[in-house]
């Protein structure tokens, strides 16, 4: 990705070398960056913030690989301003494991299930099906397609993530081990 | 891959946000859950000079039923129209267009008012609206004024939204008795744009025939198209009036013929749901 206009002050726009303060909770952290209105939440956790857990594929809300959580609901980081963020709670692939390092239960899914190859799509589909076994813990093989829908994968084909998505929900039902 | 440089404020009340539209002239622009305008600024289409952006104004994240009328406010989102009980009773055919807005995790942050503010002919609730009646209610630092539906959508991406005019509100209205709703469209990939769409409200006598029928097509033209189907008397002369009424385009997705054919084919499905929703609602 070409970042390196990202960061630069005042190139002459009226209002573009505005900085805004900014306070962010991300897996239960406090950050305080200051940035430029145009700074996207994405770019913001991988530059500022040095989380490059999630990664910009399509950065026009297409491909889903940025999605984070912001208050517990799922969203596209590439289409969502930091100033616009400022006072949320986000969750980000990182602060999914456990603190011992212990994965999720839809992290041990994937594991379990295969449901990744190359990797790069996978923070977005972890994050993606965290939130929606919250709003549904029982999904059907259809709603598992459902939930899926909005994220690209070039490797696995999706049969496996579909399958992830149903061994993530047993997981979860069977209770923390 | 990154949006331009724009000034920025984030208004507390809509008087202030009304002010800073008419501060900064025809050059700001009004950011709400940013799912449309976002991509056009990182893809550099769109270059405001200044955002506004209204995601605090809680005021606005409401929607309401009431005196035969649902009413969205301009911070409700997508997921929170669609879930709302109250509104797919008193209006089916919103929750069934919902549902169709690209995936979840966009309709989380996506709000209603902005999409048909955008006027994206594409759209599903711009077909709506257009189908439905209703109006928009803007407001400026002048005043406020409420636009109806017919006269909303100028053009492509085009609607009657002044440069210094923020819309708080659409209101739709409900349901009445005897009548139905149904919602169809095809698209290359579930939540992609659709190739083609149609919303259809339906009524029926107490014979349970049809009595009136009307449909919106998305995607055959530059505005949410709107055809008067009730001389057609039943679903299957429908899909032929349709398909001699539509004047779709061709481009990559789909050549101007397969347009019009499934105009004639979305046609026929989602008159004959609405028609038996409509006997449906009738009896009960």
């Amino acid at each position: 990705m070409a970042d390196r206009d990202v960061g630069q002050e005042g190139d002459g726009t009226p209002g573009s070398g505005q900085l805004f303060p900014v306070s962010l909770t991300v897996n239960g952290a406090v950050h305080t960056v200051r940035v430029p209105a145009r700074r996207l939440l994405s770019d913001c956790l991988r530059h500022d913030l040095r989380l490059t857990g999630t990664h910009v594929g399509c950065e026009h809300g297409v491909c889903g690989a940025c999605t984070v959580l912001l208050d517990g609901v799922a969203v596209r980081s590439c289409l969502l301003l930091t100033v616009t963020a400022d006072g949320g709670a986000i969750t980000t692939v990182e602060g999914l494991a456990g603190p011992d390092g212990a994965l999720s239960a839809v992290q041990q899914a994937f594991a379990d299930c295969h449901g990744l190859q190359c990797g790069f799509c996978t923070p977005g589909f972890l994050t993606m099906i965290t939130a929606a076994l919250e709003q549904n813990p029982d999904p059907t093989p259809e709603q598992a397609r459902e939930i899926i829908g909005g994220n690209l994968c070039r490797c696995t084909g999706y049969q496996n993530i579909v399958a992830a998505v149903l061994r993530a929900a047993e997981l979860m039902r069977a209770g923390p081990a | 891959m990154k949006p331009p440089p724009f000034g920025y404020s984030r208004p507390g009340s809509v008087t202030q946000a009304v002010a800073d539209l008419a501060a900064h002239g025809p050059d700001a622009k009004v950011l709400a859950g940013g799912q449309s305008l976002l991509p056009l600024l990182n893809m550099r289409l769109a270059t405001p000079a200044h955002l506004v952006d209204i995601n605090r104004l809680s005021e606005l994240s409401y929607v309401s039923v009431g005196d035969g009328e649902v009413r969205i406010g301009a911070l409700a989102r997508h997921a929170q129209v669609l879930a709302d009980r109250t509104v797919q009773a008193a209006q089916p055919l919103i929750g069934q267009a919902l549902r169709l807005v690209a995936h979840p995790v966009i309709r989380n942050r996506g709000t209603t008012v902005g999409s048909i503010v955008h006027a994206d002919p594409s759209g599903e609730m711009t077909a709506v609206l257009a189908l439905l009646g209703g109006s928009v209610r803007l407001v400026s630092a002048a005043g406020e004024r409420s636009v109806p539906a017919a006269e909303f959508f100028l053009g492509p991406l085009e609607s009657d939204v002044r440069e210094d005019e923020l819309a708080t509100e659409v209101t739709l209205p409900a349901l009445g008795p005897r009548a139905g709703t149904a919602f169809a469209e095809v698209s290359r990939r579930s939540g992609d744009y659709a190739v083609c769409g149609v919303a259809v409200i339906a009524e029926v006598g107490d014979d349970g025939h049809m009595v009136s029928a009307r449909a919106a097509y998305l995607s055959v033209a530059g505005t949410p198209l709107v055809l008067d189907l009730t001389e057609a008397g039943g679903p299957e002369d429908a899909a032929r009036l349709a398909t001699d009424r539509v004047s779709p385009g061709g481009d990559i997705h789909a050549t101007a013929a397969y347009r019009r054919h499934l105009a004639g084919v979305l046609t026929r499905r989602a008159l004959g749901a609405a028609l038996a929703q409509a006997k449906e609602r009738s009896v009960g």
